[in-house]
């Protein structure tokens, strides 16, 4: 088996706790925060991403290791794609 | 698990004659999935990240674009898709069990909420068209920077319009699963199947977990 069975009781709270980020994350887009409205929208779907991939995808129950390096290595991939981009364009009116 | 005992001893139907247990089996079914799903985040991250650097060069077209996006239905939509996502975890919860029933009732209902999502999408499509908010074939803005707000509004039907296709895939797939839970080709021993096609629906609902905040939110007019 590839995770444990995990209670329906379980599952459906990470459901609850997910509906509530969506409440918080739409009532937050009404408040006036500048520059922080995106930074708060993008961290709380990060959350909402981790509780789906941890628990529903069931990431923190892979037992084999070269998956786990498949997925960071996916991650780290995407991260290089969207840091180095940024980086270039907003650094362009430097020179 | 049966890692050490050889397969033919204890062979189960479902095992493929290159692995040694149902368990590797199982693995490797999550790993090639999870191979497949990198080459899909890469795909939607080309898109995100063309979003973030033209947002970061037409900052005002971004504030003005967002204003023609429809809160309440990416809101309704998320909470729809987040609901798919949990039926989803309890079918694959129900195959792990070897509940029959509980598998195909679980994907059924999967199935509508996906359904559910697409309607109000097309819903939501068709105010986008009547209101002239489609670059290149229907399009009609009269506000500043009309370039720019253009741009906004591809990335808009591009981004949401590829997560729709693969929610139909998505539903295509469940479909087919559905019908083989319903023969009984599912038991406790062998899901890969529902486990593999679980992951492909959460990955799918995670890449609407981000467009939600990008594209109906983090402008949003504030009343």
């Amino acid at each position: 088996m590839s995770h444990p069975v995990i209670s329906t009781k379980f599952y459906t709270g990470i459901w609850a706790g997910l509906i509530c980020l969506t409440v918080l994350t739409a009532a937050v887009s009404y408040l006036e925060l500048g520059p922080f409205n995106i930074v708060l929208a993008l961290v709380i779907a990060t959350c909402k991403m981790l509780l789906v991939a941890l628990f529903f995808m069931g990431v923190k129950y892979i037992s084999e290791k070269m998956t786990v390096v498949v997925i960071v290595a996916g991650l780290f991939w995407l991260f290089i794609l969207l840091a180095l981009s940024m980086t270039d364009y907003i650094s362009r009116p430097w020179v | 698990m049966s890692d050490s005992t050889p397969a033919v001893a204890t062979h189960n139907p479902a095992l493929q004659h290159h692995f040694s247990s149902m368990h590797q089996q199982m693995e490797a079914s999550v790993m090639g999935m999870w191979v497949f799903l990198i080459t899909e985040i890469m795909f939607f991250g080309g898109m995100f990240c063309g979003y973030m650097v033209y947002r970061y060069m037409h900052y005002g077209a971004w504030l003005a674009g967002s204003q023609h996006m429809d809160f309440w239905y990416g809101t309704v939509n998320t909470v729809v898709l987040l609901c798919s996502s949990l039926t989803m975890v309890l079918a694959v919860r129900s195959a792990q069990l070897g509940q029959r029933k509980m598998i195909v009732i679980f994907l059924l209902i999967t199935i509508l909420f996906g359904l559910a999502f697409l309607g109000i999408k097309a819903e939501e499509y068709y105010l986008h068209w009547q209101r002239a908010e489609f670059p290149g074939l229907h399009w009609d803005y009269s506000g500043p920077d009309p370039q720019g707000v253009s741009l906004f509004f591809s990335f808009y039907w591009a981004m949401t319009g590829f997560h729709a296709l693969h929610m139909v895939i998505g539903i295509g797939l469940v479909s087919v699963i559905t019908f083989q839970a319903w023969r009984g080709r599912y038991n406790s021993e062998y899901y890969n199947p529902v486990e593999i096609s679980g992951l492909y629906w959460h990955f799918v609902d995670i890449v609407w977990i981000y467009l939600y905040p990008l594209l109906y939110l983090v402008s949003r007019k504030h009343f």
